[in-house]
């Protein structure tokens, strides 16, 4: 299992060397490095002044090839390999205004896991157990009801639940802030209206597919032999609840991205200072260094979903054999 | 008349025309047949379609665009309105023609908000009169109600009407084939003993020949969903939406098709490095989040339709381009999944005693992979366009809201949303572009997602999710 740990790190480097590659290629189609000094330094700027800005930040090369640079320094000696270079020690670097990046992240990732992290936690649970009741009650009014609630709520964007959700709880109700957010104790009230829209989001087509894992589950013999020594069906839940536990495990640890992902949307809804904001910020203010440092942790959540869901098998089955 | 044909109106027409020589082929394939007709078996399916295919009609029609031509002296060349309208405008003539100057309410005669006006009396300050709404009634206030349940109870009774002739129609069609008689025929179709649940459709059919009745007959003199800021009517606004989700939800899987079939098959066959290469491509680009991703492409498209003002002439064709593009970019980020589901039924059918045959006999990996393979994961690629559908159209509108969608001037859900949620903020609020953009939005993804789930148990009844 060590090896095959190690093995899944070496790829991620791997991922994130070509995530690299593809965010400095699109960031840069779009903005030469001249309409980023633009852009920080304002419209009527002199010549001088944009080549002064890019000396200081290390865009006054070329961007991938140095026909001028002798040898080695035809590939080394540009901004692409600079960058690179300086991403692989994990220097993040600076915003273009000159606030270090790293130390922004630490100060915006506790909103971002305040939202997400009950949000993972709100899914999973409210699914499992939403899937486990309609199987509980199989073939009633109360299954058709529940499935039919469900793809209505599949079929409502997010959208309209954060404009509700806004305007009911936090205009008319005043139960709660509208947006922002304030570190400490109160911090609950301004994340629990964008949780509670997350969940609702991924509520549907999570419980959709536990219920039917949960139905192929109870077609299978150890269920029948279960109920044939007299188990309650309760007891059988149970049964089937430890032998779904794979797929779950496989959508919950995917959910971990997409929920980073969505939250980039939320909170721009509701001005939280989170990652989800600074990745924004980055793309308006055309600042390279925050898209990629976003992109950066966005794959990186992603592969690490990968390899927590694949660690999690084997700890869910032991059948499971890590090569 | 000038006809005009914008790209994303090629791309619909030749997708409807590709349905339906899709579905001339599955009618000569037995098994096809077979699994399509279970599709439209299932009730809510059936009702689900029913409703598709109006929205699809409203796509269709605002798709037929030309540019009106316009009074000229006899001799000179014939000179051509600038603005591009569709057929769906063309209906819809009187509501695009008829804007207001700001907000009103749903039925309502006079504006939301004061405004100073000069009269005989002198200045006042109340509420105007709209222009363009019950512009017969003397005093509004007290025919009001007469004249709107008048004209709602005629819009009903059209509506009925028009569904009673359905319904005569589909008894008569059944008595033909069945040879029966039509009050046999009808009895059966009531008692809902007929092949296909033609209860529900007919029952769907009803209920929308009566909501459009209604709705339409009140058009004509009132702003049945009330007007936007700048005085638009709103039922024009969210109709001309349906074409924007429309080419989003299909075009964008167009695109992702044969990438993804593509390499989907070649990981899935040839495996090795071909393998290892495609899997990685689609680690990397499914670890970037596709808000970013997507940004970034539209952030490309734009700059490439600042530069190149020349290659689009008209404000139309702008923006059709934006739409058009949207959708490659949306396709190119989202081609992975399906990519992925391939490959993986790929890796189970290679092993299969067909295709190991065809390779011992020699069969080039291509033509194994286009005869033998593409055809067995049809049902995964069908699966995949129908689910896909209603998360585009929900994508859509998020990525407006965020600004990298369609172009703000294009009727959208996404735009619309984005309106309403600065008009509930307001106070007193607007609520009408919300309810109206949600319920037709809803209508939309529902049967969608319906109907998807209708084909899926069809072509793949081992994942029975109902």
């Amino acid at each position: 299992m060590v090896a095959f740990t190690l093995r899944r790190v070496l790829y991620s480097v791997l991922v994130l060397f070509g995530v690299n590659a593809v965010t400095f290629v699109l960031f840069f189609a779009v903005n030469t490095p001249d309409d980023m000094a633009r852009m920080q330094l304002g419209r009527r700027v002199t010549a001088e002044a944009i080549e002064r800005w890019k000396a200081q930040q290390g865009y006054d090369r070329p961007l991938f090839v140095n026909a001028r640079a002798p040898g080695l320094g035809k590939i080394t000696d540009t901004v692409f390999f600079e960058t690179t270079r300086k991403a692989v020690s994990l220097d993040l670097g600076r915003t273009n205004e000159g606030r270090v990046i790293s130390e922004e992240l630490s100060h915006r990732v506790v909103p971002s896991a305040m939202i997400a992290l009950p949000v993972l936690a709100l899914v999973v649970t409210a699914s499992v157990l939403a899937g486990l009741t309609l199987i509980l009650f199989r073939a009633t009014a109360l299954e058709r009801a529940g499935v039919i609630a469900l793809v209505a709520l599949m079929s409502i964007s997010t959208l309209f639940f954060i404009i509700t959700g806004q305007y009911v709880f936090a205009r008319v109700m005043q139960l709660m802030p509208i947006s922002g957010f304030v570190s400490g104790g109160s911090s609950a009230l301004f994340v629990a209206l964008p949780v509670a829209v997350l969940g609702l989001a991924y509520l549907g087509p999570e419980a959709r597919l536990f219920r039917a894992v949960f139905l192929e589950e109870l077609g299978k013999d150890y269920v029948r032999t279960a109920r044939a020594k007299g188990l309650s069906e309760f007891g059988v839940m149970g049964h089937v609840l430890r032998n779904s536990l794979i797929p779950i495990i496989t959508s919950s640890g995917l959910l971990l991205p997409v929920v980073f992902t969505s939250t980039i949307v939320t909170e721009t809804f509701f001005t939280i200072p989170g990652l989800g904001s600074f990745a924004i910020e980055g793309i308006t203010q055309q600042d390279f260094n925050i898209v990629r440092a976003m992109v950066f942790i966005g794959s990186a959540l992603y592969i690490m979903a990968f390899l927590l869901t694949d660690l999690a098998y084997g700890w869910a089955d032991p059948r499971v054999r890590l090569r | 008349m000038k006809p005009v044909v914008l790209w994303t109106d090629a791309v619909l027409f030749l997708q409807f025309i590709g349905a339906l020589l899709y579905g001339w082929r599955v009618a000569r394939t037995p098994h096809l047949a077979a699994t399509w007709s279970q599709t439209f078996k299932d009730p809510a399916g059936a009702a689900a379609a029913t409703v598709l295919a109006v929205f699809v009609a409203l796509g269709l029609a605002d798709s037929v665009h030309f540019r009106l031509g316009l009074a000229s002296a006899p001799g000179e060349a014939a000179a051509y309105s600038p603005v591009t309208t569709s057929v769906l405008d063309r209906l819809l003539v009187h509501q695009l023609e008829g804007a207001e100057t700001s907000y009103s309410q749903p039925l309502a005669t006079r504006a939301f908000e004061k405004r100073t006006q000069v009269t005989e009396q002198g200045v006042v300050r109340d509420y105007p009169r709209l222009q363009h709404a019950a512009r017969d009634l003397t005093d509004p206030p007290a025919q009001w109600r007469t004249d709107v349940l008048a004209r709602a109870a005629i819009g009903i009774a059209a509506g009925a009407a028009a569904a009673a002739c359905l319904a005569a129609l589909a008894a008569g069609w059944l008595a033909r084939r069945s040879r029966i008689g039509i009050v046999a025929a009808a009895r059966q179709i009531v008692s809902g003993r007929t092949a296909y649940p033609v209860r529900t459709v007919l029952a769907t059919a009803a209920a929308l020949c009566v909501l459009a009745g209604l709705i339409a007959s009140l058009a004509v003199e009132y702003h049945v969903f009330g007007t936007d800021r700048v005085g638009n009517d709103l039922l024009a606004v969210v109709l001309k939406s349906v074409r924007t989700a429309l080419v989003i939800g299909t075009m964008t899987t167009l695109v992702t098709l044969p990438i993804a079939a593509g390499l989907g098959l070649a990981a899935g066959y040839l495996g090795g490095v071909v393998d290892e290469a495609i899997q990685y491509v689609v680690t990397v680009i499914n670890s970037i989040p596709y808000v970013l991703l997507i940004a970034a492409g539209v952030l490309i498209l734009l700059v490439y339709l600042d530069t190149h003002p020349d290659q689009f002439p008209t404000a139309a064709e702008r923006t059709d381009a934006r739409l058009f593009f949207l959708c490659v970019i949306l396709g190119m980020t989202t081609w992975t999944d399906l990519c992925r589901l391939i490959r993986g039924e790929v890796l189970k059918l290679r092993e299969l005693d067909f295709v190991q045959a065809a390779h011992a006999f020699g069969v080039p990996a291509a033509r194994i992979m286009r005869v033998h393979l593409l055809p067995n994961v049809m049902h995964v690629i069908l699966i995949n366009i129908v689910i896909n559908f209603s998360s585009l159209v929900l994508a859509e509108a998020i990525l407006s809201y965020v600004g990298v969608g369609v172009d703000p001037s294009m009727a959208s859900f996404g735009t619309l949303i984005n309106t309403a949620r600065f008009e509930l903020g307001r106070q007193p609020v607007i609520w009408w572009t919300l309810a109206t953009s949600f319920s037709f939005m809803f209508m939309l993804v529902l049967s969608a997602n319906v109907f998807a789930d209708a084909v899926r148990d069809a072509f793949d009844p081992r994942a029975a999710r109902r």
